[in-house]
């Protein structure tokens, strides 16, 4: 079998769909984390593969500045989450309701 | 646009750059300052952080005058454009930076005695309006993305400044974890636009949705992923329900250039994105079709209903004045999204000059708020009762500052609106503009009950009733916003021209 421009775009739904139903579905928030990573990374699918489609490098210079934005994030999102569970000794979010109506 | 040929940007057009340049270089200066020298108040990062926003707004205002401003000044080839939009945007994140930086200075929630790392926030505030500037510049989807990235990893981190308080360290935890959803939400958009145009710059994108055959629910798609990511951004319903908790949770300082700044950016940001690919340009016939294909229109129209009315019907019943501020300005929202309705440039010049008038109000109302938390240390509407009599001036300045926001004739907020009305009746959007002007008459309310306590309600017996004396730099900020959201009121033309004059300099591409 060949492998299309479809096959591409369905692996980066499916990655995409399942980074977006973790982020829904789970409550620690190191996995929530996680799951937009895997968003994140699915969207690099996307671009790698259109990028090849249409002949043009942009694609893939937005998956190259895509990695740095998706690990300083990832910094940013960690270095908080240390101080919560300095504070807290829990990572869940359904026990940070300091902030709730 | 091949390997090989693409365009290698070079420095003679950085000269265009010189305010973003000069924020860039205060924001490292300050933090090496605040490293070398750890005194019990910050005023290296201080000083250097004002001197820097003098010095990118004096370069701003004088770039005004630039004559290729019409044409627009491209920087780092197609990438970034500083055109009529762009200076309009520059010089109101600078007063904002501004007001905010001095502003945090005489906030004991920044300034606090027990704070160690006080110095920081100042250079935070540098980068953030250099992003936020950036933002209102980019006309490519790479530079889009990583200028909203930008504003967001520096807010991320000034939500959660205050690092000892659970309140404000889960307020960044949302934050983060919101904001990189929406954006991934966004970027997959994004990411689908590229594959069914096959271009990064919006005037690339444009010239392939006009030429070619357009799939209509792929486009629409592709936008509702887009305005996704962006009114996350903006908090707009129904990607607002991070702002209250991350206002209330954030130091107040911080709030007040939240609610402020990156909201800003993101209507700059949709503008120029929005249309430049979607509207009709002067090749009417072709591209006239866009925004039917999709339903733009009442797209906008229902996300701006829902929002205005969901702000402040919610607002009614918050006792905490920093809680009902952040529901107000999801209302806001919902009131400039009205000028978006049909993408005219009529009702863009609305949303420009609303931003200009809610710039000034909103800062006024959350610095008010930030000046009474350093005495009373809260921000209930209850410990509010008796303060008209107890700082008669800074009180009278926030009942300007909350009739504006109100709407009330004399005040500029009422000329912001009337103009967003404007743009919807002449398009005949009844029902949107009587639901509008419903939503206000809601807001009189509220607003008016933080003026009852202050001014009409008697406080309890015992109560504190000692006169509060504010710093002499929060009466001057507080002035400089309340004499221009009085004097706006009265003779906006010449304001209102800036505005005509930002969109009508916006170079699109058509």
């Amino acid at each position: 079998m060949e492998i299309t421009l479809t096959h591409y775009l369905l692996l980066a739904m499916v990655v995409f769909l399942t980074g977006m139903v973790g982020f829904v579905v789970r409550r620690n928030a190191i996995v929530m984390l996680m799951c937009v990573e895997l968003m994140l990374s699915s969207v690099n699918i996307v671009f790698a593969a259109y990028s090849r489609f249409h002949g043009n490098a942009d694609g893939h210079v937005f998956v190259l500045m895509n990695f740095a934005v998706a690990a300083a994030e990832a910094a940013i999102g960690l270095a908080i989450l240390v101080e919560i569970y300095r504070r807290r000794r829990t990572v869940n979010v359904d026990d940070l309701k300091a902030l709730m109506e | 646009m091949e390997l090989l040929n693409v365009n290698i940007p070079n420095w003679s057009d950085m000269g265009n750059w010189i305010p973003e340049a000069v924020l860039c270089v205060g924001f490292l200066v300050a933090l090496i300052g605040d490293m070398v020298t750890r005194g019990k108040k910050p005023v290296v990062p201080f000083v250097i952080s004002v001197f820097a926003l003098v010095t990118a707004g004096s370069y701003a205002v004088a770039g005004l005058n630039n004559p290729g401003l019409a044409a627009g000044l491209p920087i780092m080839g197609d990438l970034v454009v500083v055109d009529g939009l762009a200076a309009f945007f520059r010089i109101l994140f600078i007063f904002a930076g501004l007001a905010t930086v001095l502003f945090a200075w005489t906030s004991e929630e920044i300034m606090g005695r027990k704070r160690e790392n006080k110095g920081e926030f100042y250079a935070l505030i540098l980068m953030m309006t250099a992003a936020m500037m950036v933002m209102a510049e980019a006309r490519d989807i790479l530079m889009l993305f990583l200028s909203m990235e930008a504003v967001g990893l520096v807010s991320y981190v000034m939500a959660g400044y205050m690092r000892t308080s659970l309140r404000s360290t889960e307020a960044s935890l949302k934050y983060v974890l919101f904001g990189a959803v929406s954006s991934a939400i966004m970027l997959y958009g994004l990411s689908l636009l590229y594959g069914m145009t096959g271009a990064m710059d919006f005037a690339g994108i444009r010239a392939a949705l006009v030429s070619g055959p357009v799939n209509g629910f792929a486009l629409l798609v592709v936008v509702v992923m887009i305005i996704a990511g962006m009114s996350y951004k903006i908090a707009a319903v129904p990607f607002h329900y991070w702002c209250p908790d991350i206002y209330e949770g954030a130091p107040t300082p911080v709030s007040a250039i939240f609610s402020v700044g990156p909201k800003a950016a993101g209507f700059a940001l949709m503008i120029r994105f929005f249309y430049t690919t979607l509207a009709a340009g002067p090749d009417a016939a072709a591209s006239v079709g866009i925004i039917h294909i999709i339903n733009w229109p009442l797209l906008i129209a229902v996300i701006s209903a829902v929002t205005m009315t969901y702000g402040n019907l919610v607002a009614l019943r918050q006792s905490n004045v920093k809680r009902m501020l952040a529901y107000s300005s999801i209302a806001h929202v919902g009131y400039l999204l009205m000028g978006f309705l049909l993408l005219t440039p009529a009702g863009l010049q609305a949303i420009l000059f609303y931003l200009l008038v809610y710039t000034l109000m909103n800062l006024g109302a959350f610095f008010f708020v930030v000046a009474i938390n350093n005495h009373l240390k809260s921000e209930e509407l209850d410990d509010y009762v008796g303060l008209g009599f107890r700082t008669p001036w800074a009180a009278s300045m926030m009942v300007v500052f909350l009739a504006s926001l109100t709407g009330i004739p004399p005040f500029a907020g009422f000329i912001g609106k009337f103009y967003l009305f404007t743009a919807v009746l002449d398009k005949e959007w009844f029902w949107l503009a009587i639901l509008a002007a419903l939503n206000s008459v809601v807001g009189l309310y509220y607003y008016f009950k933080v003026v009852k306590a202050m001014f009409f309600t008697t406080p309890l017996e015992g109560a504190d009733t000692s006169p509060l004396k504010l710093h002499w730099l929060q009466y001057t900020v507080l002035a400089v916003l309340a004499i221009p959201t009085l004097v706006l009121g009265l003779y906006w033309g010449q304001f209102k021209d800036l505005a005509d004059q930002a969109i009508a300099a916006m170079t699109v591409g058509f």
